[in-house]
């Protein structure tokens, strides 16, 4: 959890037997390709992979230089994102924080979050375009859910208690939502950021593969129509990269956002590795 | 002048199963400007209710509470509030837990951290402003609650159990600390408390309710001298004698308190 942890053998032993599993894992799967136990065509192989990753890089791909594929994706994905979060938290803590507008809208929402909203794609793709639009759009409706259900159940979570005392305090309905229930709810919002990034980026990089000019949906689409399934999982190992990045920024912003909790046992070992 | 008064209150709660659950009945209480009420009685016989009455968290289903001869009607910033549980905001600093009231009020942020600081050197916490609650004790955590009521100078104090989740030692040393904090501004105080050693040390006025629906049975003054000391008052024989006389009128409502829990859970 914390970057210092001193490097004592027993965490020694377990980096050892990571690196262990990834080198078995490569090596037999390359093995395997070589001596045509698998057969590379349809499967890949770790080396052409990377020498597939090494030609993007230095010679660019065929839509243009590899920095710009990713940078399209990125850009649809975190603008996407950004506003997906935003309308989520505000429609959560506005429907959470009103009686009236959760009872009214309730049905509607019910049934928008149990449509396949992927579909949504097409539909947007058709009305906006191959350009950026339609694919922040797609973005927008997969993060809305996840961060909107997240937020409307943690401000109907949140200590009666501490309510009862900032409106003794003084606190108005505005000042209630702004300095407690929206710092309260922020543990459940965050939770579903890390999702939702996913999220993110499978919207962006599905739209792209619905109808585009750029970006890593859209190599991939070019590698599997030449059978270049190397090249899919290049973009695979990319996306894989990116998405890791972000992850750590995000538990970055989480434990700055709630460093006023107490650490908590058990706080998965999962999330700190 | 009274500060609180209660005429005739009945408060009924919708339960569950779509009855009704009274948990006061034909309430009055009556608390002078700068008296320390104390309110005892068996769990469960409507002492907290009388505090959001009071405190204008719920209204009364029949009866009128009055704070200052004015009915209450909602929340009246004049009156302060401290919990059982923890009730500071654990994502607050201690500095800005205690200027919340203060800040909610529209003073600006510098001036209420001024008063604050002031706050936070009388209830002992000076050096600790930059600490998150979880990073304080139990009575720590309480001493905030309290430089987070009083920094609004209630006239009005209402306390429900504000102590009952300290160990022994802490809780004496904290009721003592109460006393001199109170001295200092002097509102009307309800103390609401199932220990009654600490309501005698304490209050003026020892009020004893019966087992819900709770009404009251029977009042006393303390006339014990003040400035008190908590920790040894208990051993003064007026203290003592005190004790006897209310125990007296409080052990058959415990007792028919404790009979009625227990018939309960066999029957359930």
């Amino acid at each position: 959890m914390s970057g210092r942890r001193p490097w004592t053998p027993r965490r020694r032993f377990i980096l050892g037997l990571r690196i262990g599993v990834l080198v078995l894992w490569l090596g037999s799967w390359e093995l395997a390709a070589r001596t045509k136990l698998l057969d590379p065509f349809f499967f890949g192989q770790p080396s052409t992979v990377w020498s597939q990753i090494v030609t993007w890089v230095t010679q660019g791909t065929s839509q243009g230089s590899l920095g710009e594929q990713i940078f399209v994706t990125m850009e649809e994905a975190v603008i996407g994102f950004l506003i997906g979060v935003l309308a989520g938290v505000v429609a959560g803590i506005a429907l959470g924080r009103s009686r009236l507008l959760a009872d009214v809208l309730a049905p509607y929402i019910k049934v928008m979050n149990s449509i396949p909203r992927i579909v949504l794609g097409s539909l947007f793709l058709v009305a906006f375009g191959l350009g950026l639009t339609s694919k922040v759009l797609l973005v927008i409706v997969l993060v809305f859910f996840g961060v909107f259900f997240n937020a409307f159940q943690g401000t109907r979570e949140v200590d009666r208690n501490l309510m009862a005392n900032a409106r003794l305090l003084g606190a108005s309905r505005w000042q209630l939502t702004t300095q407690v229930v929206l710092p309260s709810a922020f543990t459940w919002i965050l939770a579903s950021l890390h999702v939702s990034f996913g999220f993110a980026i499978i919207g962006a990089i599905v739209g792209e593969f619905l109808g585009a000019e750029k970006g890593l949906g859209m190599l991939i689409k070019t590698a599997q129509g030449n059978f270049n399934q190397s090249g899919v999982l290049a973009c695979m190992v990319l996306m894989a990269a990116v998405a890791l990045l972000a992850e750590f920024l995000i538990t970055r912003l989480e434990k700055r956002l709630l460093r006023w909790r107490p650490a908590q046992a058990g706080e998965a070992d999962l999330a700190s590795l | 002048m009274t500060a609180i008064e209660l005429r005739g209150v009945t408060k009924r709660f919708p339960t569950a199963d779509g009855g009704t659950y009274t948990a006061l009945k034909d309430l009055d209480l009556t608390v002078a400007e700068g008296e320390f009420c104390a309110v005892v009685g068996p769990t469960g016989c409507g002492k907290s209710t009388t505090l959001t009455l009071v405190s204008g968290l719920e209204q009364p289903s029949a009866g009128q509470v009055l704070v200052d001869d004015l009915p209450v009607t909602g929340i009246d910033p004049c009156t302060g509030f401290v919990f059982q549980q923890d009730a500071v905001f654990p994502w607050k600093s201690v500095l800005d837990n205690v200027s919340a009231g203060p800040v909610f009020r529209g003073i600006g942020k510098t001036d209420a951290r001024v008063q604050a600081r002031d706050w936070l050197r009388r209830v002992g916490l000076t050096g600790f402003e930059d600490r998150y609650p979880h990073q304080l004790s139990g009575g720590m955590r309480k001493r905030v609650a309290l430089a987070q009521t009083l920094i609004n100078h209630p006239k009005v104090l209402l306390m429900d159990e504000p102590f009952s989740a300290l160990d022994v030692q802490t809780r004496s040393i904290m009721s003592t600390e109460l006393l001199s904090l109170w001295d200092q501004t002097r509102p009307a105080v309800v103390f609401v408390t199932h220990d009654l050693e600490e309501a005698i040390a304490l209050a003026d006025k020892v009020v004893v309710l019966t087992a819900g629906p709770g009404t009251v049975k029977a009042e006393f003054a303390i006339d014990l001298p003040r400035p008190r000391v908590v920790q040894e008052i208990r051993f003064d024989h007026r203290f003592v004698a005190l004790y006897e006389r209310i125990w007296e009128a409080l052990r058959s409502e415990v007792e028919q308190a404790y009979a009625r829990s227990t018939a309960v859970t066999v029957a359930a």
